[in-house]
C-alpha cells in the first residue's frame, strides 16, 4: 500500500474538493460509501475506481500527474508503478524501484517552442493564404472561362475545313462504288485511289468498307480541333474541381510536389494524381487519380483522396488518402503504405492555416501550465 | 523361425520371414516402464540402411525391469500390477490382430516402384519400394484422436470412403477443411479413448505416412447396433488402425493407459513435455506480414498504449530483412533495429523476428557463403547443392539433420553475428516444412540428399523438428543458457513440444476456420504440443469485424495468443474499428492477462508431466460417453471450461456442463449451473462463455497492465468455486517468469490451497519437492462462490502472528463471499478461517 504520508497526495487532482479525511468517502458515481482509510489503500473498493486515484488497484481507474511545467495528464491506473516512467512528473513511479527524471521542464519548454513556431506558422500561413492565393484565384478562374468560351469560337471555326475535308473523302469513296468499270474516267479514278489505300491496308478486294481518310484529312482530325477538345474538357473538369471554400487549394493546382525516400520518389500533382518513382530508375506506379474530398463534413479540407492507381498484383489497384495540415510551406512530410497498395501522405499547406485562432488557444495553456509551477 | 525365440526379462525377439520377398526380419517385442510395449520389426540383412528416428525421443526408453514401479510421483496408485494389464488387454491381441508386416508390401512390381514422376516433377527412387506397414486393432474402443495436423475433425473419421490421412509435412496454400490431406506438421501419435481404458500409439516414422481408420461400428444406426446386441454377445465395438509408411522401420509405442492422464505421462517418457516459455509467450502477441519500417513498429506499440491495450511482442516478418536475407535487416526500413528493441523494451516488451530455413543464394550473403563452403546445405540427387525457389529467390536449403549444422546455426543468433538482435527479440521459423515454391507439393524432392547419406524421403517430416532445435540452440547460447528460448515453428514433428510453440499455418478469415481452430489446436495439445494457436483473424482475407472480436474471444482461451495477418489484407490493429470494438477486444485481452498466473500454472504441468493445456472434455471426464464427441467446447486445466462463440449473429450457444455431480460458476456473473446437462446461454457480442468448476481455485492478477512484465509485483486474487461438498483445491506456480533457475536453483515455488470445512490452508504443495523462490508478491481478495454467509467472522491465522478478522462482503444472491485485502504473501503459510 501507499505510504501515508503519500496517500493524501499521490494521483489526487487537486481540484476536485471531494475527498474529505474526516468523513466516509462516497465513490463519485455514488454506488458506495468507504471509511475514509480506505480511500488509496491499494484495494479497489469502488466500481468506478475512484477511491484509488493513487494506486494501481482499480483497473478502470485515473492517475493525475500535476506535471508542473508542463501539462496535467489523467493516465489509466495501470501505468501507476509498472516500472515504466510516464508522468513527466516521475509521481506514477512512486513505487516500483525504477528510477525516473523529472522532465516536465524540458517538455514544457520544448512544448512552448513548438506550439510558439507553429503560431509563428499559422500566421504566416494565413497571411499568405489571405493575400497572394485567392486574389490568383479570381483572375485565374475569370481567365478559364474567358479561355473555355475563346476556345468553342476557335473549335467552331476550325472544324470548318476539317469537316469539308471528311466530306470529301466520303463522296469520293460513294462515287468509287458507285461508278462501273466500263467509265475509263471512273477506272482511272479509282486506280488513284485504291493506290493510296493499298499503302494502308493490302487488301483492298474484300473491303467495302470506307478507307482511312488520306493524311491531311486526318491531321486536321488529330490536330487542332482534337487537341482544343480536350483542352476544353479538361478546363470544365477544372472549373468544376472543388478547391476549397475560398478556393484556398487553387495555387496546389497544375504543381507538383516531391518527396524523395531512400528507395522512392514520391510525387504529388494535387487534384491530378500521385506516382512513385524508384530512385534507382525504372517506371513509374499511379499511386492513384484525384478522387475527392474525404470526410468534408467534419473535418474542413484536410483529407485528400486519390484512387484507381496502378493495381497490385492479385489485388487492388492502388490509393493513397493525403492527410493535409497547417504549414508555412507546400511540402510532403511522410509518405507510408500502411496496408498493402494502401498508402498514407502527410503534406503540409498554408492553405490550411487558421488565422490566430490556434496561437491565442496555445498562448492560453501556456499560460495555465505556468500558473501552476 | 520359432527356434530364434528369446524370451528375456527385458524383451522377446523373434526372426520373421517375408514369404514373398523372403527377406529375413527381427521383431522385438519390449515390456517398459510405466505401462508401456515397444514394438519393433527390423531388416535382418539390409541392402541400404534404414533411417531411425532416435532423436525424436527424449533418451533411450527404459525398459520393464519387473520390479516396483519407480515412476513419478504423480502417478495413481490405485492400478492393477502390471502384468495383470497386459494379460488381457491389448498385448496378446496385437500378436494375432497384427494382419500383415507390410514390409516390401508390393507384390508385383507396379509401376512407380523403382522410379516415379509427379507433375513436371522426377523422384529417381534409387533404392526402390521401402515402405512399411502395420495394422493395429483396437477391440472395445470407438472414438480414435490425434494425428495431427489436419484441417478436420478432432474425433477421427473412418477413412474407408476416401483417403487416409495423410502426414507429410507441406506448406498448403488456403488449406480445405474437413480434409485428410497433408498440412504444415506432423505427429504419427493417436490416442483411443473408451470409458473404460484410454490408449496411445505411437508410430515413431518421420516418412510420409498414411493412416487408415475403420471402425466395425461407425455409421451403424442405433438399431443396427441394438441388433447386433441381441444377435452376438461376442462382437463388441472395435476400431481398426493401419499404418503405411514409406521408408525407415516399424517402430510402434503402446501406451497402456489406463486413464488419460497415464496416457500423457507415458508419451512424455517417450517424445518430452513441452518446454516451459517465459512468461511474455504466454501473453499476446501482435503480428503481421509487414511491419512496414521502425515508424510503423513505434506507432502500433504507442497505439495499444493509447487505447489502453495489453500486448507483450510484436512480431517482423520477412520484410524486414535486406531482401530476404534471415539474420539481416533492411538499412532503409529498419536502420537502427537496436534502438528500436530498446524502445519497445522501455516498454517491458518484446520481439520477434522471422529466420526461415532457406539461405538465399548469394555469394556475398555471409551466412549462404559459409553454409556452401562448409558443405551444410542439402545435397541434390547427383551430389551438387540442391537449389530450390522461395522468398528470396533462388534458394539453398540448410542440412539440419547434421548435428553440426544446428551447432553452427545457433551461432548465428550470437549478438555479434546476428547482428542488430538484443535480448528481447526471439524468434520465428516459418515455411521449414521445407517450402520449396517449385518442388513438387512445394517442398524438397523425396531424393535430395541429407547428411549421412540419408535421402530426404527418409527424413522429411523431421525437417522443421531440427530447425526449431538449432534455432532453440542460438537462443540458449546467447544468453549462457539462462533464459528460456521463445520459438514459434510452423512444420513440426512428435517432440517438438521440447523446443517451444506451434501454430496451425495460413488459415483464413473466415468463420469456419475460427470454429476449425479449436478442433486443431485440442488435437495438437492432445498429442504434446501445448503451446499452439491460430492466428488470431485468420491470415488471408478481411475478417468482419465481429468475426475478427469472436476471434480474439477465442483466442484469449487457447495456449498461443497470437494475431497475425496477409500483407494484402486490410489493417486490423483492434483499434482501427472504432471504439466499441476496441472496448470488445480489450476486455478479452484483459481476461488473458488476468488470468496469466493460471495459465503459467496449467503449463508448469505440461512442462512438469505432460498433460496438455487445452484440453477435450473427455480428458477431465473420462467416463462420461456424451462428452467423446463434444470438440466445440473445452477445458483449459482442471478448472475452466470455454465454449467460444464461432458463429455470425449468434444470440447464443449450447454449452454441455459435464459431470453428473459437478457445480459449474460462469466466471462473469458467478451464477451456478449443475453438471450433467447442456444448457441455453445467451450471448451478447461482448459476452465469452467460461465457466469454473466447483471444487477448484484459480489464481489470477486482476489487474491487467500494458505487458505481462509490468504486472510482475503486482498482488494476487484467488477465485474459489465450492463443490457440492463445499470444498476446493487448486495450485499456484511462481517463479521468476524468464530464466532456468527454476530447473538450475530450484527457484520455483508451487504453492497449494485447500478449502475444506469453512478453511481456506495455503501451504507448500506436495507434489513436488519444495523450492526457494522467495516474493513479495501478496494476496489482495478472495472471491468464493458457493458459499454460505459467514455467521460470525472471516479471521487470517499465521503462526507467530495474532488473528485478524478480515472485512469482507456478502451476496446472497450469489451465494458469492469477497474478502477483502488478507495482505498476506503467496509463499507463506497461513489458513483464512470463515465462521
Amino acid at each position: 500500500g501507499l505510504p501515508s504520508t503519500l496517500r493524501m497526495t499521490v494521483g489526487w487532482q487537486l481540484e476536485r474538493p471531494l475527498y474529505d479525511e474526516t468523513k466516509n468517502f462516497t465513490c463519485l458515481d455514488g454506488s458506495k460509501s468507504i471509511p475514509f482509510d480506505q480511500v488509496n489503500d491499494d484495494y479497489c473498493d469502488c466500481p468506478d475506481g475512484t477511491d484509488e486515484p493513487g494506486t494501481a488497484a482499480c483497473p478502470n481507474g485515473f492517475f493525475h500527474c500535476t506535471n508542473a511545467g508542463f501539462r496535467p495528464q489523467n493516465i489509466h491506473s495501470s501505468l501507476v508503478n509498472d516500472g515504466i516512467c510516464d508522468c513527466c512528473d516521475t509521481t506514477d513511479e512512486y513505487n516500483s524501484g525504477v528510477i525516473c527524471e523529472n522532465s516536465c521542464k524540458e517538455l514544457g519548454r520544448k512544448e512552448h517552442e513548438l506550439l510558439a513556431k507553429q503560431a509563428e506558422v499559422a500566421a504566416e500561413g494565413f497571411k499568405l493564404k489571405a493575400t497572394r492565393k485567392l486574389v490568383g484565384l479570381r483572375e485565374a478562374k475569370k481567365d478559364w472561362e474567358i479561355k473555355v468560351s475563346k476556345l468553342q469560337t476557335f473549335k467552331e471555326e476550325t472544324e470548318v475545313p476539317e469537316k469539308e475535308a471528311k466530306e470529301k473523302h466520303r463522296q469520293e469513296w460513294e462515287g468509287i462504288l458507285l461508278c462501273s468499270l466500263s467509265s475509263p474516267s471512273c477506272t482511272l479514278h479509282v486506280v488513284a485511289f485504291v493506290l493510296v489505300f493499298l499503302r494502308k491496308t493490302k487488301k483492298p478486294e474484300e473491303d467495302r468498307e470506307m478507307p482511312p481518310y488520306d493524311e491531311a484529312t486526318q491531321a486536321l482530325i488529330d490536330g487542332k480541333t482534337f487537341s482544343i477538345k480536350i483542352m476544353i474538357v479538361d478546363l470544365e473538369k477544372e472549373l468544376s474541381l472543388d478547391l476549397g471554400r475560398n478556393g484556398e487549394f487553387a495555387y496546389m493546382y497544375g504543381k507538383c510536389f516531391e518527396m524523395t525516400t531512400p528507395e522512392y520518389i514520391y510525387r504529388i500533382c494535387p487534384f491530378n494524381k500521385i506516382v512513385q518513382k524508384p530512385k534507382s530508375g525504372g517506371t513509374e506506379t499511379s499511386l492513384g487519380s484525384w478522387g475527392m474530398w474525404v470526410d468534408l463534413g467534419s473535418n474542413n479540407y484536410s483529407q485528400m483522396k486519390y484512387d484507381h492507381g496502378t493495381a497490385c498484383w492479385q489485388g487492388p489497384s492502388r490509393s493513397t488518402l493525403v492527410k493535409l495540415t497547417c504549414g508555412r510551406e507546400t511540402v510532403v512530410t511522410s509518405t507510408v503504405e500502411p496496408s498493402r497498395c494502401e498508402y498514407a501522405m502527410e503534406m503540409q499547406t498554408p492553405a490550411l492555416c487558421q488565422e490566430s485562432r490556434l496561437q491565442k488557444q496555445h498562448g492560453d495553456e501556456w499560460q495555465q501550465a505556468h500558473s501552476e509551477l | 523361425m520359432l527356434d530364434t525365440l528369446e524370451i528375456s526379462q527385458a524383451a522377446t525377439s523373434l526372426n520373421l520371414l517375408h514369404e514373398k520377398t523372403q527377406v529375413l526380419l527381427k521383431l522385438e517385442i519390449c515390456g517398459l516402464e510405466d505401462n508401456t510395449v515397444r514394438f519393433r520389426i527390423t531388416e535382418l540383412e539390409t541392402r541400404r540402411p534404414r533411417f531411425e528416428a532416435s532423436d525424436v525421443l527424449v533418451g533411450s526408453p527404459r525398459t520393464y525391469s519387473g520390479k516396483e514401479e519407480t515412476a513419478s510421483e504423480e502417478k495413481t496408485q490405485d492400478e492393477s500390477p502390471e502384468g495383470e494389464e497386459k494379460a488381457h488387454e491389448e498385448e496378446p491381441d496385437l500378436g494375432t490382430d497384427e494382419k500383415e508386416n507390410q514390409e516390401e508390401m508390393t507384390e508385383e512390381e507396379e509401376e512407380g516402384t523403382w522410379e516415379e514422376s509427379f507433375k513436371s516433377h522426377h523422384d529417381s527412387k534409387p533404392y526402390g519400394p521401402m515402405s512399411v506397414g502395420l495394422d493395429f486393432s483396437l477391440p472395445g474402443f470407438e472414438d480414435v484422436y490425434g494425428i495431427p495436423e489436419h484441417a478436420d475433425s478432432f474425433r477421427l473419421r473412418t477413412t474407408s470412403s476416401g483417403d487416409p490421412y495423410r502426414l507429410y509435412n507441406l506448406d498448403v496454400f488456403q488449406y480445405e477443411l474437413e480434409n485428410p490431406m497433408a498440412l504444415y506438421g506432423s505427429v504419427p501419435y493417436l490416442v483411443a479413448h473408451s470409458p473404460e481404458r484410454t490408449l496411445g500409439l505411437f508410430w515413431l516414422n518421420p516418412t510420409e505416412t498414411w493412416i487408415d481408420i475403420a471402425s466395425n461400428t461407425a455409421g451403424k444406426t442405433v438399431f443396427g447396433k441394438m441388433l447386433d446386441f441381441v444377435r452376438s454377445a461376442n462382437e463388441g465395438p472395435q476400431m481398426d488402425v493401419r499404418w503405411m509408411s514409406e521408408s525407415g522401420i516399424v517402430d510402434a509405442f503402446l501406451l497402456l493407459g489406463p486413464l488419460p492422464t497415464d496416457v500423457f505421462r507415458q508419451y512424455a517418457a517417450l517424445a518430452g513435455t513441452q518446454a516451459l516459455p517465459p512468461l511474455f509467450a504466454l501473453a499476446y502477441h501482435q503480428s503481421r506480414w509487414n511491419y512496414n519500417d521502425e515508424d510503423d513498429v513505434l506507432a502500433v506499440d504507442a497505439g495499444f498504449d493509447k487505447h489502453n491495450l495489453p500486448m507483450d511482442v510484436i512480431w517482423l516478418d520477412i520484410e524486414h530483412t535486406d531482401g530476404k536475407r534471415y539474420f539481416t535487416w533492411d538499412s532503409n526500413k529498419f536502420p537502427n533495429p537496436a534502438d528500436m528493441q530498446n524502445h519497445i523494451a522501455g516498454k517491458r516488451r518484446k520481439m520477434v523476428t522471422i529466420v526461415d530455413p532457406h539461405l538465399k543464394v548469394d555469394s556475398s550473403y555471409s551466412v549462404y557463403n559459409e553454409a556452401y563452403s562448409r558443405g551444410y546445405l542439402v545435397k541434390n540427387k547427383g551430389g551438387g547443392d540442391y537449389e530450390g525457389w522461395c522468398w528470396p529467390g533462388s534458394a539453398a536449403y540448410l542440412d539440419f539433420l547434421n548435428p553440426e549444422v544446428r551447432d553452427w546455426y545457433a551461432s548465428k543468433f550470437a549478438y555479434d553475428s546476428y547482428l542488430g538482435s538484443t535480448d528481447i527479440l526471439f524468434t520465428w521459423n516459418d515455411m521449414n516444412e521445407p517450402s520449396v515454391f517449385n518442388g513438387p507439393e512445394v517442398t524438397l524432392h523425396k531424393d535430395a540428399l541429407h547428411h549421412g547419406g540419408w535421402e530426404h524421403r527418409d527424413v522429411h517430416n523431421l525437417y522443421g523438428f531440427y530447425q526449431q532445435w538449432g534455432t532453440v540452440g542460438g537462443q540458449l547460447r546467447r544468453s549462457g543458457g539462462n533464459e528460456r528460448p521463445f520459438v514459434l515453428a510452423r512444420a513440426f514433428f512428435a517432440g517438438s513440444q521440447r523446443f517451444g510453440a506451434v501454430w496451425t499455418g495460413d488459415n483464413l478469415g473466415e468463420w469456419s476456420h475460427l470454429k476449425a481452430s479449436i478442433s486443431m489446436v485440442l488435437s495438437l495439445n492432445l498429442c504434446g504440443l501445448s503451446f499452439s494457436g491460430a492466428d488470431i483473424g485468420g491470415f488471408f482475407k478481411n475478417p468482419s469485424t465481429e468475426l475478427l472480436v469472436r476471434w480474439y474471444q477465442a483466442g484469449a482461451y487457447q495456449p498461443l495468443f497470437r494475431a497475425h495477418a496477409h500483407i494484402d489484407t486490410a489493417r486490423r490493429e483492434p483499434w482501427i474499428f472504432g471504439s466499441d470494438t476496441t472496448a470488445l477486444v480489450r476486455t478479452a485481452l484483459r481476461e488473458r492477462y488476468a488470468l496469466l498466473p493460471y495459465w503459467y500454472t496449467v503449463f508448469y504441468w505440461a512442462y512438469r508431466s505432460g498433460m496438455p493445456v487445452m484440453r477435450a472434455l473427455w480428458i477431465e471426464f473420462p467416463k462420461e460417453e456424451q462428452t467423446f464427441m463434444i470438440e466445440d467446447e473445452y477445458m483449459i486445466g482442471n478448472a475452466l471450461l470455454v465454449h467460444p462463440v464461432t458463429e455470425a449473429a449468434s444470440r447464443g450457444v449450447n454449452v454441455y456442463l459435464p459431470g453428473a455431480h459437478e457445480v459449474w460458476y460462469d466466471v462473469h456473473t458467478q451464477k451456478k449451473y449443475s453438471g450433467g446437462q447442456e444448457i441455453y446461454y445467451p450471448v451478447k457480442l461482448s459476452t465469452i462463455p467460461v465457466f469454473q468448476r466447483g471444487g477448484t481455485i484459480i489464481p489470477r492478477k486482476d489487474r491487467p497492465r500494458r505487458s505481462s512484465a509490468c504486472m510482475s509485483a503486482d498482488p494476487y486474487t484467488l477465485y474459489i468455486a465450492l463443490d457440492d461438498q463445499k470444498s476446493a483445491e487448486g495450485e499456484l506456480y511462481m517463479d521468476d517468469e524468464h530464466s532456468f533457475n527454476f530447473e538450475k536453483q530450484n527457484e520455483y515455488q508451487l504453492r497449494h490451497f485447500l478449502f475444506k470445512g469453512g478453511t481456506l490452508k495455503a501451504s507448500v504443495s506436495s507434489h513436488i519437492p519444495p523450492g526457494k523462490y522467495s516474493s513479495t508478491e501478496w494476496l489482495e481478495r478472495i472471491v468464493i462462490v458457493g458459499i454460505a454467509q459467514p455467521m460470525m467472522s472471516v479471521l487470517l491465522k499465521q503462526p507467530g502472528s495474532q488473528d485478524a478478522p478480515l472485512a469482507y462482503e456478502y451476496t446472497p444472491e450469489l451465494s458469492s463471499l469477497i474478502v477483502r485485502r488478507p495482505g498476506v504473501r503467496l509463499t507463506a503459510e497461513w489458513t483464512i478461517v470463515i465462521r
